[in-house]
């Protein structure tokens, strides 16, 4: 997976998909009968009652999850919100409008962060979604056996723990002897401090990130290739075209739902990234490698600014979703 | 249908091409297990001190503990040709302080760290969460999926809804919430959310739709009850949907970092991502014990990847590509 924390949970993994590409509703063939009993059931509180007594049972299989995901989902989304417009204590938090927004817009520390994760995103997302596009088309040019190993070795990086390849390359981003410094010096360059300075820290994590590979996204790329039909190549040689003209004409136009899909997900996770940076940086030197997550962390549960936090953590979700609009507007544009 | 068959150099260049991708990716996970492995501290007779390889520079692309073993391992036979059974007895010797302290880190962490525990605590959580997720996640979606009842698709929507909102906007309110609970620094503040992820049930719907109904009408003719009819019939059928839900699960709970340094503070309590962020934290321990650590950590993953590896794929593509 791409960065952080939350982009590693399978619902950002799998989940956003759906959201673009299947209808979540009811069955469509089965749509009318279903109105049909719950449009009666609404009109008629007995029949309504008869219902959900008929069903009891469905009630029964969907309690504990219901239970749980009230308390522990529901209230809190709810929560983080009204929050937002509180300055929080133990006994009695009071409302105190806008002031909790204002700061976060008003703090140097906020722009900063919302910087450099804008910076870390945009460099990002973009080369590892072309990436595991250019990897995956050559993966798929190989036989059945080279190819599930190449997927293998592209995807197992991906679960494995990022605090365990943050660890790693804070040592290879070691000054003394790293091996980012030692392949330098083949070349008469460096030494660098990576980690140490501000103008190149939070280069070095855009770097790394660029160089674990996007597993989910070459897995995806690579079931999609498999559902193009071949007769479409076929035409295409008829008429002459090149390899590289039907990759360019057919491949990827008819790749782009599962381009969207990935390019919404990576963000989504490039935003919350913060394994990273609070294994291998702290958000330093100075401010130069501070995120959101991280902020909010920091705000959160160090200061313990909770209503601050919330305010944080409220607007990263708005700008979560504008972009992830914009992404969906642009990617969808010409279909 | 066929592919147009490249020819051989071009699919020579293209499989070079990716070894060479797939060792810098893979490289990473190699030194972890390179440096787990390292030989800390080796002097040899012409050495005036000991030298650790760990962070020599250049760095050690292999553990040196292998071909020294080796070495010394030659010079001892040598030796035992010679007759000369001093010099013999000190090879041996250097090759058992080759062997314990390659593997020693490893030893270290579990004797003098709380490894061990950590190890157990994460293996504990992510097998209760999984169980818990498979369970309560299909029983959600089997109903969902098959069922009509009054707010059926209210519940679902609601449910569903929430998948698009980050997990950082709910982590002040969550950590208010197992406080008033009186969770706070107990495994149950990891476990009660973990549950309550939402994902499952709609993966679970989505996979119980293709179970036909004739099956579950014929189990209801045969008296079966709504349970029965469940673990009999309904789970049976889901078992690929339940294994590519029960592989994510278990990842993500075994990798899960951000809320566990959160509710977390006490050592023995740590799971183990939590567990090497103090280690590194302390700054007490070597880089060699810090990526045996990690190894540790690392290796119960790769061993599930490898076995589990198509339900991955599976998983994966089960939610994102429409077929």
């Amino acid at each position: 997976m791409k960065a952080g924390y939350a982009s590693r949970t399978p619902a950002s993994l799998l989940g956003g998909g759906n959201m673009t590409q299947m209808p979540m509703g009811a069955v469509p063939k089965k749509k009318d009968e279903k109105l049909k009993v719950i449009g009666k059931a609404k009109g008629n509180p007995r029949k309504l009652f008869y219902e959900m007594k008929r069903n009891y049972s469905a009630y029964l299989f969907l309690l504990p999850k219901l239970i749980l995901f009230t308390l522990f989902v529901a209230i809190p989304v709810v929560w983080a919100f009204v929050l937002s417009f509180q300055k929080y204590k133990i006994f009695g938090s009071e409302f105190v409008g806008f002031e909790n927004y204002i700061k976060v817009f008003e703090s140097d520390a906020f722009r900063i962060a919302l910087k450099n994760t804008l910076l870390f995103t945009v460099v990002t997302v973009p080369f590892g979604v072309i990436s595991a596009l250019v990897l995956s088309t050559l993966i798929f040019e190989l036989g059945k056996l080279s190819q599930s190993l190449f997927r293998s070795a592209f995807y197992l990086p991906t679960v494995t723990s990022m605090v365990i390849i943050a660890m790693v390359w804070r040592w290879m981003y070691n000054y003394d002897f790293g091996l980012f410094n030692y392949v330098l010096g083949w070349f008469g360059v460096g030494p660098v401090n990576w980690l140490g300075q501000s103008n190149t820290a939070l280069w070095a994590l855009i770097i790394m990130q660029c160089l674990i590979p996007f597993g989910v996204g070459i897995i995806m790329y690579l079931a999609s290739m498999g559902s193009i039909s071949q007769s479409l190549y076929e035409a295409a040689r008829m008429d002459g075209a090149s390899r590289f003209k039907q990759w360019i004409h057919i491949t990827i136009p008819l790749l782009k739902p599962t381009t969207l899909y990935l390019v919404l997900l990576s963000t989504i996770g490039s935003f919350q990234v913060f394994t990273q940076i609070i294994m291998m940086t702290g958000g330093g030197p100075g401010s130069a490698t501070e995120t959101l997550v991280h902020l909010i962390y920091k705000t959160g549960f160090r200061d313990f600014e909770f209503g601050l936090a919330g305010a944080q953590s409220v607007v990263l979700f708005v700008i979560i979703l504008i972009f992830s609009v914009i992404q969906f507007r642009v990617l969808r544009h010409d279909e | 249908m066929k592919k147009k068959p490249l020819d051989r150099l071009n699919k020579l260049i293209i499989f070079g091409l990716l070894t060479v991708f797939a060792v810098v990716s893979l490289l990473p996970l190699y030194w972890v297990f390179s440096t787990s492995l390292q030989l800390s501290s080796y002097q040899s007779q012409d050495m005036e001190r000991p030298v650790s390889y760990v962070d020599s520079n250049p760095p050690k692309m292999y553990p040196m503990g292998i071909p020294l073993y080796f070495k010394h391992w030659g010079e001892a036979r040598e030796a035992a040709k010679a007759g000369d059974t001093e010099e013999e007895a000190y090879h041996r010797d250097m090759m058992d302080h080759i062997v314990s302290n390659s593997f020693g880190s490893f030893k270290n962490l579990f004797k003098k760290h709380d490894v061990g525990k950590w190890f157990f605590n994460s293996i504990y959580i992510a097998v209760v969460v999984t169980i818990g997720i498979l369970l309560i996640d299909s029983m959600a979606g089997y109903v969902l999926a098959k069922k009509k009842f009054p707010g059926r698709n209210l519940i679902f929507w609601i449910i569903i809804s929430t998948m698009m909102i980050p997990g950082q906007v709910t982590l002040v309110p969550l950590f208010i919430m197992v406080g008033n609970l009186g969770l706070m620094d107990t495994h149950w503040a990891l476990i009660l959310p973990d549950l309550s992820m939402v994902f499952g049930v709609f993966l679970m719907r989505q996979f119980m739709y293709s179970i036909p109904d004739e099956l579950l009408e014929a189990a209801r003719m045969d008296g079966a009850s709504e349970w029965r009819t469940f673990w009999t019939v309904v789970l049976p059928l889901a078992r690929p949907g339940l294994a590519a839900l029960g592989i994510f699960t278990f990842m993500n709970v075994w990798n899960s970092f951000l809320w566990p340094i959160i509710v977390l503070n006490t050592a023995e309590l740590y799971t183990l991502p939590v567990g090497l962020k103090t280690l590194q934290d302390a700054n007490l321990a070597s880089f060699k014990l810090l990526m045996s650590g990690a190894a540790v950590a690392a290796i119960p993953m790769i061993i599930v990847f490898i076995l589990f590896q198509r339900y991955f794929v599976k998983g994966l593509t089960l939610g994102g590509v429409k077929e």
